[in-house]
């Protein structure tokens, strides 16, 4: 704990002012008295401690991290450099155009860049990630029926397999979540949906390739079917990577469309964010976007407001969303490019489904054998778990042991015991290989020495935690 | 290929292996008439030296003006280490702590970051961060609405003096769950909460009443009274705070007879640069009552197999995937890296440092009041004591006066017409610790020179 | 062998009631639904005086990978909720049918009790999970 290296009175301080002025004009009970619980240490104490600590995590940059649904890709550095130069970082929020046509020209081309990878009519870049391009996702869909006055829908259609932001989204939006099963071979059951359709449907959220890992084949028809109902189509955007330059769900009949920067961007995970999700429009749902939004006349970049939006659902964050995000994005796409796009889902969905070929050869099983992986793909331990009391959870901690991140652990929650393996395109087939070792090895420690796995990991910082007493002993804070 | 190692062998020996002669045939489960061609209006890819060019003429572009803009992020200095360590890549490149054995540091971290936030408002507990300010005020009335069981009611009263972006946020993400946020008028010559007004709403069933401090105007406020009048009407109290002033002032734990409910607040001014507006991150603490009402990551201490120390992801019951629709919020991803710069910053400014940053802000600010009170027709409009920013009445139209001195590189402020034209020709000013006396005269010379054109232009 | 007490009746989503024969109800969790869900970690409970409908949700016990409804069997009005659950959730865990009840409710209507399960249909139904 940082807190071990304080001391009352240290004061190593280079980085603050000189001096504490005297508190003029402030009335005297609006001053605070007590001491303000922070530690106290110099800076060579905190780096080290910081620097410690950064050691004891798993990051892209150390190791191999196919995290399902997640796509754990490479940052190229570039993007954070040239998103961080000083004229950038320094940049007020609410500087005035004449001090902004710089920044606002990257934002302008990401909008026009995101529009044409996706075949929306119009993209926002405010939402400051996923969730909360899930939300204003949403809230346009309900924006549209109520300016029609059309008031009696009051659901979302969610398939099963949804991520569980899906139906949350739709209840901060005021409806309410209906689940719809997926049919054995990973395609939504449709003639489920036919029926749950009808005229309280608003609309339908959908990721695509879906969450078990392959394309929804029947998109077109499912799409004429929710729009035959007057509902309209939500693009969850989580796997992106699977598709981008290759389909558009544009083109695909989606209404609506969020996209997670921080994944198919390859802007940095940041131990849990920031991210960006920016949402994307058809013709239809254009007028409600978050704002700000940013407008090029050929000349001069200018936002776009409340003012100039009226029907707007409205601002999101309280500036331009997570800015230095968006800059990051738009150093990747520039530096991918057209030809860059297509590769980006080309070769994730290489070695996807080299990853999981190797893995069945060494004896592991696909939740769904008869199909094409899209750029990730699902093992079910169904049968380890039973046979040899070895379940998911402690296959994915000994991968820790080799060095691997583990795969997401059961998710979706529709395939028992089961792994969601996403390798992206940035890692050599040398490191699809090496994972396929430690999977075999891992299978015959399973077999010859099953407390050996049950009880991993052995080499990290700490062992398996009791969950069960951070949640009913509470401690959430350090209060010396 | 950027960022794509394969080989010319390794495609095809991988190609063999899947059983398939091109990589075009693994899309073959996509009907062909979605296929989108090649995008033609996407411009081709640049090497790096040539996209840094680019990013660099973008850069110089925006002039790096000098600035006296606040209005919700400020210009503070970050120290050094701050950066280099946050952008260590096992920090930059980790993703949320779900493997908790492999994440110790950046789960320790948030805890550290959560204590150091309690410490800071001298609330019970805080979690890792949501996305800004204005968000966290959302999350803040949606769970206070689940909080005050008694009140039953979906109404909450926002003081009109709060940031005008903060009220449109939290307006435009808990309107669709038909929450109504009321607004509370403001005292024209304090800038304060008009009391009067207020009382008009006692006994009337509202969930919450927000509480800023200090106010957009940058005036502070009655935050004790205010705190027990909410909870004397049954209401919870919202704090919505600068944490860096929380070094400073009373902090929201220690409001009024029990302390504010629910204290939340823009986490910028802790170790986030201006960067356009983000990303920076939303403090959120809370009562230990209303913890299973909180939103996003929370991360507690317990022991491991052996009883050793460790931290975890904790109350996750609570979270979209495990609750799904039942969910406290949709939040997943929050703000990690910028909490992660925010615990350094912390811990190597200490409360001591936080507080120099804060006292000499409020000191310049109060200097450039001075400078530029000097001037004809210029004056502070409310007479309300403030932090750090403040609003000055000008003798010429706010909108070229900031132009003029825009037009000389300098940022005057905040124009408040839009938001206030009540208000008349009136600007929100801050000079924070790293305006120096130079700027500030520069400021009051460029100011000068524009009223005396003015008036020439006039005569 | 069944460990289902015969002195009760079942939902099929896994609640028990026990008439007291005092006009009174008492409803928990059955030990079967404590045990898929693992260890409780908290318990949310109805307020006394709530009004409840039958089949509508009315409290949530959650362990740390899940959490899950409890719906009302009956209606009826709750006149007594198990207060020692707030520090020891885990009493469901170790007596679900026992000191790990729930709440205690006067129901409006006793006939709705003639839908539920008797513990023998309960234990086919657990058969037919499986």
């Amino acid at each position: 704990m940082i807190y071990d290296h304080s001391r009352k009175g240290r004061r190593a301080t280079a980085q603050a002012p000189l001096e504490k002025p005297e508190l003029s004009g402030i009335p005297e009970e609006m001053v605070r008295t007590s001491r303000a619980n922070l530690p106290e240490v110099s800076e060579m104490q905190a780096v080290r401690h910081y620097t410690r600590l950064s050691q004891q995590n798993f990051s892209i940059d150390t190791h191999f991290y196919p995290l399902g649904s997640c796509t754990m890709k490479y940052n190229p550095r570039a993007c954070n450099t040239l998103a961080s130069l000083p004229g950038l970082l320094s940049r007020h929020p609410m500087a005035p155009d004449s001090h902004s046509q710089g920044f606002m020209a990257c934002l302008y081309e990401l909008q026009e860049i995101l529009k044409t990878v996706t075949g929306m009519h119009a993209v926002s870049l405010s939402p400051a990630a996923g969730a909360q391009g899930e939300f204003a996702g949403v809230a346009m869909i309900r924006a549209y029926h109520d300016a029609r006055g059309d008031e009696q829908r009051t659901e979302i259609l969610v398939p099963d397999a949804a991520h569980g932001t899906n139906p949350a989204s739709a209840v901060m939006c005021g409806y309410k979540a209906r689940e719809i099963p997926t049919g054995e071979d990973g395609d939504i059951d449709v003639d489920a949906l036919q029926a749950a359709l009808g005229p309280q449907t608003a609309g339908i959220m959908l990721t695509n390739p879906s969450t078990v890992g392959v394309f929804e084949r029947r998109i077109k028809e499912i799409a004429g079917m929710v729009h035959q109902a007057g509902g309209l189509l939500y693009y969850d955007g989580a796997n992106l990577n699977a598709i981008l330059g290759k389909v558009r769900p544009g083109d695909m009949g989606f209404d609506v469309i969020h996209m997670n920067l921080h994944k198919t961007f390859s802007t940095p995970h940041g131990g849990g964010g920031p991210g960006a999700g920016p949402v994307g429009v058809s013709e239809r749902l254009k007028p409600y976007l978050p704002v700000p939004m940013v407008d090029y006349d050929g000349d001069v970049y200018r936002w776009l407001t409340e003012k100039e939006r009226p029907n707007t659902i409205g601002r999101l964050s309280a500036f331009a969303g997570n800015a230095g995000v968006l800059l990051r994005a738009y150093v990747y796409a520039r530096l991918l490019g057209r030809e860059g796009m297509h590769r980006v889902s080309e070769f994730s969905t290489l070695n996807a489904n080299y990853l999981l070929k190797r893995l069945m050869e060494v004896g592991f099983d696909a939740a769904y054998p008869q199909r094409r992986a899209s750029h990730e793909f699902i093992l079910t331990l169904k049968k380890q778990a039973k046979q040899l009391d070895v379940n998911t959870m402690d296959f994915a901690k000994r991968m820790l042991d080799y060095g691997v991140h583990a795969p997401t652990t059961y998710f979706p929650l529709l395939v028992p015991e089961c792994l969601l393996v996403e390798p992206t395109e940035s890692e050599a087939k040398e490191a699809l290989d090496q994972f396929v070792e430690i999977m075999r090895t891992i299978k015959e420690e399973a077999e010859n020495q099953p407390d050996l796995v049950k009880q991993a990991p052995h080499t990290m910082p700490v062992k398996r935690l009791d969950d069960v007493r951070a949640a009913r002993e509470l401690d959430l804070a350090w209060k010396g | 290929m950027p960022f794509i190692p394969h080989t010319e062998d390794d495609i095809q020996q991988m190609l063999e292996t899947i059983g398939v002669n091109s990589i075009d045939e693994l899309f073959d489960e996509i009907p062909a008439e979605l296929r989108c061609g090649e995008l033609q209006e996407i411009p081709p890819g640049m090497p790096e030296m040539e996209v840094a060019k680019l990013m660099q003429s973008r850069a110089q572009a925006d002039g790096q003006p000098l600035c006296f803009i606040g209005a919700g992020a400020y210009d503070h200095h970050i120290p050094a280490a701050v950066w280099e360590l946050t952008t260590r890549g096992e920090f930059y490149t980790a993703y949320t702590p779900y493997q908790a054995e492999a994440s110790q540091g950046t789960l320790q971290l948030l805890y550290e970051f959560q204590s150091m936030m309690t410490g800071l408002t001298a609330m019970d507990v805080s979690n890792a961060s949501l996305y800004d300010g204005a968000s966290a005020l959302a999350e803040a009335v949606l769970m206070a609405v689940r909080g005050n069981r008694k009140a039953k009611s979906k109404r909450v009263l926002l003081p009109k003096n709060l940031h005008p972006h903060y009220r449109r946020v939290a307006n435009s993400i808990v309107r669709n769950q038909q929450i109504e946020l009321v607004e509370v008028a403001y005292d024209k010559s304090t800038g304060q909460v008009d009391m009067s007004d207020l009382e008009k709403h006692a006994g009337e069933g509202f969930a919450a009443l927000v509480i800023p401090q200090p106010n957009f105007f940058g005036v502070l406020e009655q935050a004790d009274a205010l705190t027990d009048w909410a909870h004397q009407n049954g209401m919870l109290a919202i704090a919505v705070v600068n944490p860096l002033a929380m070094s400073l002032l009373k902090p929201a734990g220690e409001w009024g007879g029990q302390g504010a409910d629910i204290c939340c607040g823009e986490g910028q001014p802790l170790g986030a640069p201006l960067a356009s507006g983000g990303p920076y991150f939303g403090v959120l603490c809370c009562t230990d009552k209303l913890v299973r009402q909180m939103p996003g990551r929370i991360i507690g201490k317990t022991v491991d197999m052996d009883g050793k120390p460790g931290y975890a992801l904790t109350l996750q019951a609570r979270e979209q995937h495990i609750r799904r629709s039942k969910a406290t919020s949709n939040i997943c991803t929050n703000q990690g890296l910028m909490v992660t710069a925010a615990t350094i910053h912390m811990s190597i400014m200490g409360a001591e440092g936080l507080q120099r940053v804060a006292a000499t802000s409020h000191a310049n600010t109060q200097k450039l009041t001075q400078a530029l009170s000097s001037l004809p027709g210029v004056e502070p409009l409310f007479r309300g004591a403030v932090f750090h920013e403040q609003v000055l009445k000008l003798p010429l139209e706010t909108a070229s006066a900031l132009s003029g001195l825009a037009a000389n590189n300098l940022l005057g402020g905040f124009d408040l017409r839009e938001d206030y034209p009540e208000l008349g020709d009136a600007v929100l000013v801050c000079a924070t610790e790293l305006r120096s006396d130079e700027d500030i005269e520069s400021y009051r010379s460029n100011l000068e020179q524009l009223i005396q054109s003015q008036v020439q232009a006039a005569s | 062998m069944s460990n289902t007490p015969t002195d009760r009746r079942y939902a099929k989503s896994h609640e028990w009631i026990k008439d007291e024969g005092d006009g009174s109800l008492t409803i928990g969790i059955t030990d079967h639904a404590q045990e898929l869900l693992g260890d409780l970690v908290f318990v949310e409970l109805p307020e006394v005086g709530q009004s409840l409908d039958a089949g509508g949700d009315c409290a949530v016990v959650e362990s740390v990978k899940a959490a899950s409804d409890v719906y009302s069997p009956v209606s009826g009005e709750v006149i007594a909720i198990n207060e020692a659950l707030d520090g020891a959730p885990e009493t469901i865990n170790e007596d679900a049918f026992g000191n790990g009840w729930m709440f205690k409710v006067k129901a409006s209507d006793l006939s709705e009790l003639d839908a539920l399960l008797d513990a023998e249909g309960y234990d086919a139904l657990l058969a037919e999970e499986e």
